[in-house]
């Protein structure tokens, strides 16, 4: 397949989109600092925004996104609304799930991104569903499932891609290999190193691109989204990347070498494309800090959304657990 | 009105959801083509009749099984997956309990999952523990599942089409020793509602609930309970999630006793849950204590001689009466 020219307006797009996420899970870091710590388990995505973005811009409107538990890039990159984001992050009653699903279930219909489940490796099986769906009712859309190295080794992975195989449902598997499964290697965790090479045995291409790349993963996506969509069934993408902070907020590293967080850290996806669109001329530097002072106005903006928001009132405790409620 | 078996009546509340609606799809190992040729199977023929587009033979693969039905619900299908054996609903538990379960509260009730999950269960043949453990308490116990479980043959017609159009998960067991079970079921869309107990027997001196297969174990301690002289009342639960708490609660209002039988162990078993909730609620009204009958807290053996000691009989029931009866 032939590349897709870009324009430079795609481009920027790429730049400030990674430049958001970027800047909104940095004010999560810092309101974890803060003397009243958001409720749960922050676990962020940090260094791996060229894969979400690059993902999701190749994405049509009709589309299913699939998360996991690092899901603020995929739904920043898809277009979720910042304010009821961060409001759902605070577990407020202005959130985008009203509160009951706080950092790591955020789900947003809205935006066709309508189950994200944090028990890893749950969400291919969910995206076979919604594949099914979409061929069902020849809709001719795609779902994308995004899960990591770690998530590879659950059984629920392996049951995903042989039925998808067989029933050539139009799945986009993608793989975030962020080099970390908790505090475990990839060589602790996966027997062969390279995973994209497992759908060779579910009858699916897989492919392997650099994750810090946003240009490569878009790219990629294309292509292999142009696969799914044509009938031919299912795709595997694995995107090399890293995981720049730990598994969670409370996950201070410990246990990775400072010389490779260092080295990763030069190779970060922002940085990268920040130079090459400078050397290229598509933006200079002034431009580049007005993106980034958008970014910083448009999160902080969301942050005093959500501080003003209240907490759900108690009595929503008992709402939404079946459409037609009944006394127990 | 169809004079046919328990399994007849579940294919054709299949048929019928099919015929309706053509969000309504069905999907599980051999549901197509099954290893029984066997028209008392409830999917015997629908491979036929609506083609392999509706009709999904899957993998041996549970997990995956039930993430169909989670995602194609949350798109607005209607999917009615089988587990072969209730033991399996294991291997699909956590799409079950971690996710039919909660997507739709965690969404803050924007998402919903209308699927059926069809349970093949019962002991009784020799199967052993990983084909016949009753497992009905553990999902009973997982927020946002209902559960049914019918025992005759107009209710395994009409639970099940309740269940295929309500608007959130639900688990439908079938006891596969009632599949050739004689019967009538009304023709076309009959829907029995869910939540809805019966009471089978009427009777004043002893409520006895019961459901599936036990029902019938119940049934057979009438007379010799009767001959005894005394009047039992049975209610076939139908239904565990939602529960009917007003008519067993107004049955053991009027009668002051209670026992409940059901064919899972007794240990943390759906009884419990039952005994516990009429002493909450009707202790000043209880005239003796309430009893539970169930199954022992072992795996289910094979030997006919050690089954027979799993699986609660009428003489285990006739007792239990008899205890709470104080005679």
């Amino acid at each position: 397949m032939k590349k897709r020219q870009l324009t430079s307006d795609f481009q920027i797009q790429f730049f400030s989109r990674m430049v958001l996420i970027r800047t909104f899970e940095e004010k999560i870091v810092a309101l974890c600092r803060e003397s009243h710590p958001l409720p749960g388990m922050q676990i962020l995505a940090n260094g791996q925004e060229a894969v979400a973005t690059g993902v999701v811009s190749a994405l049509e409107p009709d589309d299913i996104i699939v998360s996991n538990h690092r899901s603020h890039g995929h739904l920043l990159a898809r277009g979720a609304d910042l304010n009821s984001l961060m409001a759902e992050i605070m577990a407020k009653a202005d959130g985008v799930n009203h509160g009951k699903a706080g950092t790591l279930h955020l789900s947003v219909p809205e935006i066709n991104a309508p189950m994200t489940s944090t028990v890893v490796g749950a969400g291919p099986p969910l995206a076979v569903g919604a594949a099914f769906a979409q061929q069902y009712q020849a809709l001719n859309g795609v779902t994308v499932v995004f899960f990591g190295d770690g998530a590879a080794a659950e059984g629920s992975v392996h049951e995903a891609m042989n039925l998808s195989g067989i029933w050539k449902l139009p799945i986009l598997f993608v793989c975030e290999n962020n080099g970390w499964a908790g505090a475990q290697r990839p060589e602790e965790h996966s027997a062969a190193r390279q995973i994209h090479k497992r759908a060779q045995g579910y009858d699916m291409p897989g492919r392997c691109v650099d994750g810090n790349d946003v240009e490569a993963v878009y790219h990629l996506s294309l292509e292999l989204l142009e696969h799914c969509r044509s009938g031919k069934g299912p795709a595997f993408m694995e995107t090399m990347t890293y995981r720049m902070r730990g598994h969670g907020e409370q996950d201070h590293q410990h246990y990775v070498n400072p010389e490779e967080l260092e080295a990763w850290a030069l190779k970060c996806p922002i940085i990268r494309y920040r130079r090459a669109l400078l050397n290229a001329g598509i933006l200079d530097k002034g431009q580049i800090q007005r993106i980034e002072q958008d970014a910083e106005a448009h999160v902080a903006a969301a942050v005093a959304f959500g501080e003003a928001s209240p907490y759900p009132e108690s009595d929503t405790a008992m709402t939404d657990v079946f459409v037609q409620a009944f006394n127990s | 009105m169809s004079q046919k078996t328990f399994g007849n009546a579940i294919n054709d509340a299949l048929s019928t959801a099919m015929d309706m609606d053509d969000t309504v799809f069905i999907a599980g190992e051999g549901v197509g083509v099954s290893i029984h040729n066997d028209p008392n199977m409830p999917t015997h023929g629908l491979l036929d009749k609506f083609g392999r587009r509706r009709v999904k033979d899957t993998p041996v693969s549970e997990a995956a099984i039930a993430g169909l039905a989670v995602g194609a619900s949350c798109m607005g299908l209607r999917p009615i997956v089988e587990i072969m054996f209730f033991p399996f609903i294991t291997l699909a538990s956590d799409m079950l309990v971690n996710h039919a379960g909660k997507l739709r509260y965690m969404s803050g009730g924007k998402s919903s999952f209308p699927l059926t999950v069809r349970v093949k269960a019962g002991v009784g043949f020799g199967a052993g523990s990983q084909h016949s453990d009753n497992l009905e308490a553990w999902v009973a116990h997982s927020p946002g599942l209902k559960i049914v479980w019918p025992a005759t043959v107009e209710d395994a017609k009409g639970l099940l089409l309740s269940a295929i159009f309500d608007p959130d998960p639900v688990i439908v067991v079938e006891d596969m020793m009632l599949y050739r079970m004689k019967g009538e079921f009304p023709d076309a869309d009959f829907r029995t509602p869910l939540g809805k107990a019966r009471v089978a027997v009427p009777g004043t001196d002893c409520t006895v609930i019961a459901y599936g297969m036990a029902l019938y174990t119940a049934m057979k301690a009438i007379e010799p309970l009767t001959e005894k002289g005394i009047s039992c009342e049975v209610i076939d639960l139908r239904s565990l999630v939602p529960l009917d708490k007003t008519c067993i609660l107004e049955s053991v209002r009027k009668t002051g006793r209670l026992v409940v039988v059901h064919e899972a162990n007794r240990f943390c078993g759906f009884g419990a849950e039952l005994a516990a909730m009429v002493a909450e609620e009707a202790f000043y009204d209880l005239k003796g204590p309430v009893k539970r009958v169930g199954a022992p807290q072992i795996p289910v053996p094979v030997a006919p001689s050690l089954e027979k000691v799993f699986i609660p009989g009428p003489e285990d029931v006739v007792r239990a009466v008899l205890e709470t009866m104080a005679k």
